[in-house]
């Protein structure tokens, strides 16, 4: 690290931030491998690098986790606006009327199950729950995979896209909305349903 | 006066399963799912298909990072 040698604080603060970095990879990594297709590992290195400079801005160690998930969030928010992406706008009319409970119930994928359901969702492994996820366009896939896998509240994923809350509440919608239909494609594609099974 | 306005159909309490599990709807909507849930069984499905989905959704948030890639970003702290 490019500081000045002999501070015993500064050589504390630099073990404190190694010590959190390494612990948290993990969970950065996947973060990281669920908002982007691509250059997950970079993302992570871009975010770590934004840490070390503003690791004295951390006020509460315990919140070292989440502090670093934002920070990943930002760099990712800013790497889109870089990349100046189209906003892929998706016609709430045309998710609105999906419902994959009802497409499970009357398509019957698995035959004589009474977790018709649940039999369908415990067919899909990590990756093609990913594979479905990189399916959303960006501006959908962003707020799910904050809400429903980290855990952030709404008003702070609207902070940490720069959005207002209403257009986060309304892609949360939609993202859920195409995420149960592409998640019945998905799996029609990759011939996870037994439809027309023998008895 | 009926309370027939404050009754929803299958529709549109199915579209605000989420924002009710979220507790994101405004007290009179958030009141009005409830109510539609009170008696329409079939929506109650949906509800508990949301949660579940909801439950799967947290259970495939993490996964296993690569040995050579947690030895790179390991090194990349190292260098930093």
């Amino acid at each position: 690290m490019d500081e000045p040698a002999g501070s015993p604080e500064i050589g504390d603060s630099r073990e404190a931030f190694e010590r959190l970095a390494r612990e948290q990879l993990p969970r950065l990594y996947s973060l990281a491998r669920r908002l982007t297709s691509e250059g997950a590992e970079d993302l992570v290195q871009e975010c770590l690098l934004r840490a070390y400079r503003s690791f004295d801005t951390l006020a509460e160690p315990q919140a070292g986790g989440s502090w670093l998930q934002s920070i990943l969030v930002n760099a990712f928010r800013d790497r889109l606006r870089k990349e100046s992406r189209t906003v892929q706008e998706v016609a709430v009319e045309e998710v609105d009327d999906f419902s994959l409970y009802r497409t499970i119930a009357e398509e019957d994928p698995f035959p004589y199950s009474d977790t018709l359901h649940l039999d369908f969702l415990h067919a899909f492994g990590k990756e093609d729950v990913r594979e479905v996820l990189l399916r959303l366009p960006d501006i959908y896939r962003a707020p799910l995979v904050l809400r429903y896998m980290q855990g952030f509240a709404t008003k702070e994923i609207a902070r940490l896209l720069d959005a207002p809350l209403g257009t986060i509440l309304a892609r949360l919608h939609r993202g859920r909305k195409l995420f149960e239909r592409e998640l019945w494609a998905y799996a029609e594609e990759m011939g996870m349903l037994h439809k027309g099974a023998a008895p | 006066m009926s309370e027939g306005h404050r009754i929803i159909p299958c529709s549109d309490a199915v579209r605000q399963l989420w924002d009710y599990l979220d507790r994101t709807l405004s007290p009179e909507d958030q009141a009005r799912v409830e109510g539609h849930l009170a008696f329409c069984r079939k929506c109650c499905g949906e509800l508990e298909f949301a949660k579940e989905l909801q439950a799967f959704l947290v259970s495939n948030s993490a996964d296993e990072i690569p040995p050579h890639v947690k030895a790179r970003l390991e090194r990349f702290v190292d260098e930093l």
